[in-house]
């Protein structure tokens, strides 16, 4: 069992408040996933190619920085909290992220992206979004999840959401069942993993069908044919949001949306808190049916 | 806190555990509760045995209204998974949407579900009848025993999968039938009883609209000859 969450803003003046927005939402599934928890938030404002990453405490992520700077001749800004940095990177991040994973095996890269900044740990998901200031970030649409561990051990690595590619990320409450066969499909296609999480390869799915040229419809068409499993999905790209059931639909999803927002949650409860929830309009997402918002410009190739 | 209400009144669950609002509905031996900000919260007037009335204003979580007995339950909003589930006997009303397993493994009662119900709606159901206004979702049915499903709108793939004596009633169509079901006539005595069933549920449809759906017999190895020797 696990908890997934996410908002998408359809009215700009909610856009200061999408943390404290989220924060109760996350909060309300933790009986869901007890164990460990984690967000992705897409900043609103001007683009800053951002790498999230995370490391053992005392990891010295100037040195990290020093080193991307050698490596790709990219002026890099730290911004460290807790165990993770956020490095602010002026050149191109695909070659950025490719080199930190391989000259720093002790560092995950959690994202890369313009707008997209993601935070994990394990432990209470409340503490996780206090340690992270969740309740006082702003930003277009974020996605959360909240993680009861059945198949793999607690550990960060195992938290979600889960990003490759630009500004794509994934929380997924379920199981695949053919994720070896397709992350050696994806690796041998170029999609760098980090994790052995079945999860990460279906973030790896999405994030080729979209540097292949997909839209985030036509990844998620795609995701229908090849994932086999159980899955809740909940996507985010640089602007849009997007949910996905597979044909047994075992796992929950409700979604409700207003003038002002698009949320989705594992249960209803979760979207209870939101404004204006009283006029929602709130329905379960059909089975194997893709239900998408924005996001329909193609991503960047990277 | 220490619920002081006796047959009757407002259990505001804003500040009311849900624990201690179903202490109070199964203590209550008759009257007309109101449940307020249900918020979703799962396992609300749960395990009722006496014939009170209660209504959840909004949304409810898991399990709302299970293993009910004589009480009559509505809930003025969407209910989540397994919604009336195991109820034994009386009534329990959706005036929304129902999510996945509505009524599973319901022995008697009526359970009314006004909108849609999705997946599995009446699965492995033992007795209980099941009126939903709208649609059902795929795997309706599923290995249902007895009792009637009766579906205004149209039924998901695998509809009656594993079926063996309950009857399905479809209005709309049917996407796919599941193993073992198959369509079987309408007789005067199902014309009467979905004429019976509706006006309980509170609804209008013509029962010459309706389809029957039930059991082949081929799968569950029982035979009817043998009837007589059980």
């Amino acid at each position: 069992m696990c908890g997934i969450v996410g908002l998408f803003l359809k009215d700009p003046a909610l856009q200061p408040r999408l943390g404290a927005l989220m924060a109760p939402m996350l909060a309300e599934m933790t009986e869901r996933g007890p164990d460990s928890a984690g967000f992705a938030i897409y900043r609103d404002g001007a683009p800053h190619p951002t790498l999230s990453c995370l490391g053992p405490l005392g990891t010295d992520w100037q040195a990290v920085a020093a080193s991307l700077t050698q490596a790709t001749g990219a002026a890099v800004e730290v911004e460290t909290i807790a165990d993770h940095a956020l490095l602010r990177v002026s050149g191109e991040l695909r070659a950025a992220r490719a080199h930190l994973i391989e000259t720093f095996p002790q560092v995950t890269v959690t994202a890369s992206g313009e707008a997209i900044e993601i935070f994990k740990g394990i432990g209470d998901p409340m503490e996780v979004a206090r340690t992270f200031n969740l309740e006082s970030r702003s930003g277009t649409h974020g996605i959360a999840h909240t993680r009861m561990a059945t198949e793999s051990a607690v550990t960060i690595s195992g938290s979600h959401p889960f990003s490759t590619g630009p500004d794509t990320c994934l929380v997924h409450n379920g199981s695949l069942s053919n994720h070896h066969l397709l992350r050696a499909f994806l690796e041998a296609r170029g999609e760098r993993l980090q994790t052995e999480n079945d999860s990460e390869v279906a973030a790896a799915f999405l994030s080729w069908r979209m540097r292949e040229g997909d839209s985030l419809k036509q990844a998620l068409h795609a995701a229908l044919n090849r994932l086999d499993g159980f899955y809740t999905l909940t996507i985010g790209t640089r602007d849009g949001f997007a949910v996905l059931r597979d044909p047994i639909a075992c796992k929950p999803a409700v979604l409700a949306e207003t003038d002002q927002w698009v949320a989705m949650a594992s249960e209803f409860r979760a979207i209870a808190p939101l404004p204006g929830v009283e006029n929602a309009r709130i329905w379960e997402p059909e089975p194997g049916v893709v239900y998408s918002w924005g996001g329909e410009a193609k991503a960047v190739a990277a | 806190m220490t619920m002081t209400l006796t047959n009757t009144g407002l259990i505001d669950l804003a500040d009311t555990t849900v624990r201690e609002a179903n202490a109070t509905l199964q203590a209550a031996t008759e009257g007309a509760f109101t449940l307020a900000n249900p918020g979703g919260k799962h396992a609300l007037a749960c395990g009722l045995q006496h014939p009170v009335s209660v209504t959840i204003k909004g949304h409810c979580g898991y399990y709302a209204g299970g293993m009910n007995k004589l009480a009559e339950i509505t809930i003025e909003g969407n209910a989540g998974t397994g919604v009336a589930e195991n109820i034994m006997s009386g009534t329990v009303r959706v005036t929304g949407d129902a999510s996945q397993s509505a009524g599973a493994t319901g022995h008697g009662g009526l359970v009314v579900i006004e909108g849609n119900a999705s997946a599995r709606c009446g699965i492995s159901m033992k007795g209980v009848d099941i009126v939903v206004g709208g649609n059902v979702g795929h795997m309706s049915a599923f290995m249902a025993q007895a009792g009637n499903l009766v579906v205004l709108g149209d039924a998901g793939p695998d509809l009656g999968d594993s079926i063996y004596e309950a009857r399905i009633f479809v209005r709309g169509s049917v996407a796919r039938l599941g193993t073992d079901c198959v369509e079987k006539e309408m007789r005067p005595e199902h014309l009467e009883f979905l004429a019976d069933i509706l006006t309980r549920a509170g609804m209008e449809a013509d029962p010459t609209e309706f389809r029957r759906y039930g059991s082949a017999r081929q799968l569950y190895h029982f035979k009817i000859d043998n009837a007589g020797a059980y």
